[in-house]
């Protein structure tokens, strides 16, 4: 079932958002734009702090008070959720666009049992029906998952980890949503379990042809799931295009340093190439390229400029010194 | 529960640790009156040997035991059946040659503090290792002070060089520094600093960079490289990751449920697996290639807790090629299939 219409589903245009501290503000993300069409899966990858997060709760609307959007839209079946009042956001949240979180834990209530949790979702979030045709639309959403229905009566402490990310999916998928944000959804599983659920949903995703964002660390699994990948660095897309050509020719050096950082089981066993320094802080971010601090490449230029945006086929990044698409090796690069 | 001693190696000059029939049984489900009605089996009758020098990864799910083989080995946990020999420096039984390796039951009261200084263990949170109301220095300095290495002075100018190792530099700006003061990748420095500080022969190291960031890993991953051979330590590395430990380790050990079902060279292991319980675990890796179309890997059902587990192999339940045999036969020996290359499983 093919349907990749040309109306993006999900739109993005220069999200900024800060946070407020004492220290001053946190500019979390700055100038964010993607689009999503239907039936496309999109992975956000970055170390930690990098704003991977800070995006998926700002398409949710669920920020922490001390939030501050400094501009921007996010588009959702032509509306700008964004500038929706908390009312009316809530008829969005979960029935257009739901999150897989990170910890399943917590995710669930413990005093609940886990079909109760789900059915409730359907509920509050305007399916229409009775509480037994959400029963029986609970039970339809288990088996999709891949969990018997006669685990709705159970509580969350009587789940595996694995379990607990499945309901969590069944609870995200409850009321039909055309997004789905799932935030580092294997990250705490092992990898068989994570093989699984990993399948299961991009099964799910391709069935009812929903659009997916991936939030992950881990270039492996970003690899293997998404059609599109979008790399992050403070708080900035840096690089972005479809998987295939990012993953055979990075531009951004970040990108090809994250590459370069992972270890595999597969291939010649190389030398990981060190990506010295951290992330800059984001109170106070450096001036030009926001990578040039840690960057090889960096130039003068680099260090006062911001870069321009080059674009080869399905792939942009934003640099002054555009790889011709090779990974960092640390034994040619001399970085120890 | 008679443990089996499977594999027995001549203890050779090369031999550093020599692990046999190690068992660990942790009571579970206690019943009325606090009796115990059951037991997990962690560790179940596992035997492996560490050289000087050489690398250990030992990997497996959450849950197989690993890193209670781990503590086992730093003496952290007493097994409750089987033995580690060690042949570490200073260290003799009270009665033998000193050449004589050292039974870990054997080892007294009064040398345990020889024993501390020549086995280390490296733990996996730098968030919780240390003590957050204690400067860097005290932190390093206190095996020091407790083996008596160096006076006071020399102690300020070992741990600056131990920092300098690895990679805190200048030494100067973080002797007095508190950890909170630092990333984790750093409090991951100080810890390695720590254990390598007084010089051990071989080391744990406890999945150290799992709670890293990815570029922090990289660099702690290659320092400890570096550091290890440098320094001629051994160590035994626990990660549940493949890649990490085929990246760090010469040999891999594969755990599931307590038991070691197979062990090798890291590359003959991985292109050549024999278990299939690994070959699972090889084919549940992500490859971080978006023209790979990898296998669902070959396995059925979920893991379970080795709860007082049926007298055959672990891995029964889940395995594709377990037969009438498997089911009516005691947990397989663990045996030479090839060069260095040993399996437990009836199959292979």
């Amino acid at each position: 079932m093919q349907n990749t219409t040309t109306a993006p589903v999900l739109k993005v245009v220069d999200l900024s958002l800060g946070y407020l501290t004492r220290a001053g503000e946190v500019k979390a993300v700055e100038d964010f734009s993607f689009e999503l069409a239907q039936g496309q899966s999109l992975g956000l990858v970055g170390e930690s702090g990098c704003g991977k997060t800070s995006v998926a709760n700002c398409l949710m609307r669920l920020l922490p008070d001390n939030a501050v959007l400094r501009g921007g839209q996010v588009i959702l079946d032509g509306q700008d959720i964004m500038a929706l009042p908390e009312e009316e956001i809530r008829e969005y949240r979960w029935s257009r666009i739901a999150m897989v979180f990170q910890a399943a834990m917590n995710a669930l209530d413990p005093v609940y049992r886990v079909g109760q949790q789900v059915v409730e979702a359907i509920e509050t979030h305007g399916v229409e029906g009775t509480q037994s045709d959400a029963r029986e639309r609970v039970a339809r959403l288990f088996r999709m998952v891949g969990l018997d229905p006669a685990l709705m009566e159970r509580y969350p402490h009587e789940f595996s980890g694995g379990m607990r990310q499945r309901a969590v999916i069944a609870m995200a998928l409850s009321c039909d949503p055309a997004v789905i944000i799932a935030d580092e959804p294997t990250t705490a599983l092992d990898v068989i379990v994570q093989d699984r659920i990993l399948r299961e949903l991009k099964g799910i995703q391709q069935q009812l042809s929903m659009a997916i964002i991936y939030i992950s660390h881990d270039i492996a699994v970003v690899a293997e799931v998404t059609d599109r990948i979008g790399v992050m660095y403070a708080g900035r897309l840096v690089e972005y295009g479809d998987t295939a050509d990012v993953f055979r020719a990075p531009l951004h050096p970040y990108t090809a340093a994250l590459m370069g950082s992972f270890p595999s089981i597969t291939g010649e066993k190389r030398v990981l190439a060190n990506l010295s320094g951290e992330p800059p802080n984001l109170i106070d971010p450096p001036p030009g390229c926001p990578f040039h601090p840690r960057c090889l490449h960096a130039t003068d230029r680099c260090r006062t400029e911001f870069p321009p945006r080059v674009v080869l086929g399905s792939q942009w990044a934003d640099c002054w010194h555009p790889l011709n698409g090779e990974i960092p090796d640390a034994a040619q690069e001399g970085v120890v | 529960m008679q443990p089996t001693q499977n594999s027995v190696q001549a203890f050779s000059p090369e031999t550093l640790v020599s692990v046999s029939g190690l068992t660990r049984l942790f009571p579970v489900g206690r019943g009325l009156f606090r009796r115990t009605t059951s037991f997990i089996h962690a560790v179940d009758d596992v035997s492996f040997d560490l050289d000087h020098g050489d690398s250990l990864g030992l990997v497996g799910e959450s849950g197989c035991g690993k890193t209670t083989v781990g503590k086992l080995l730093v003496k952290l946990l007493e097994p409750t059946y089987g033995e580690v020999l060690f042949r570490l420096p200073g260290l003799t039984p009270q009665a033998g040659s000193p050449e004589d390796p050292i039974a870990s039951s054997a080892i007294t009261s009064g040398q345990m503090r020889v024993f501390r200084r020549q086995a280390q263990m490296i733990f996996q949170d730098p968030y919780e290792s240390m003590n957050p109301r204690r400067t860097i220095y005290d932190t390093i300095a206190e095996p020091l002070a407790v083996q008596g290495i160096g006076t006071v002075m020399d102690r300020v100018d070992l741990v600056s060089e131990i920092l300098m190792l690895v990679g805190l530099t200048p030494p100067a700006t973080f002797l007095f520094r508190h950890p909170h003061e630092l990333s984790g990748g750093q409090r991951q420095r100080v810890a390695i600093a720590r254990a390598l500080v007084v010089e051990p022969t071989f080391v744990v190291a406890d999945e150290p960079t799992s709670m890293l960031d990815v570029s922090s890993r990289t660099g702690i991953m290659n320092l400890m490289q570096q550091l290890a051979h440098g320094l001629g330590i051994a160590y035994l590395y626990v990660t549940h990751d493949l890649a990490v430990a085929r990246y760090m380790c010469h040999r891999i050990a594969v755990m599931y449920l307590g038991k070691i079902v197979e062990i090798g060279e890291t590359e003959e292991l991985l292109h050549n697996p024999l278990h299939p319980y690994t070959r699972a675990l090889l084919s549940a890796v992500p490859v971080p290639d978006p023209h790979f179309r990898r296998e669902p890997p070959d396995i059925r059902g979920d893991l379970t807790a080795p709860i007082d587990p049926p007298d055959r192999c672990r891995f029964y339940d889940r395995c594709p090629l377990a037969t009438l045999h498997c089911r009516d036969n005691p947990h397989p020996p663990t045996e030479e299939k090839g060069p260095g290359h040993w399996a437990a499983c009836y199959e292979v």
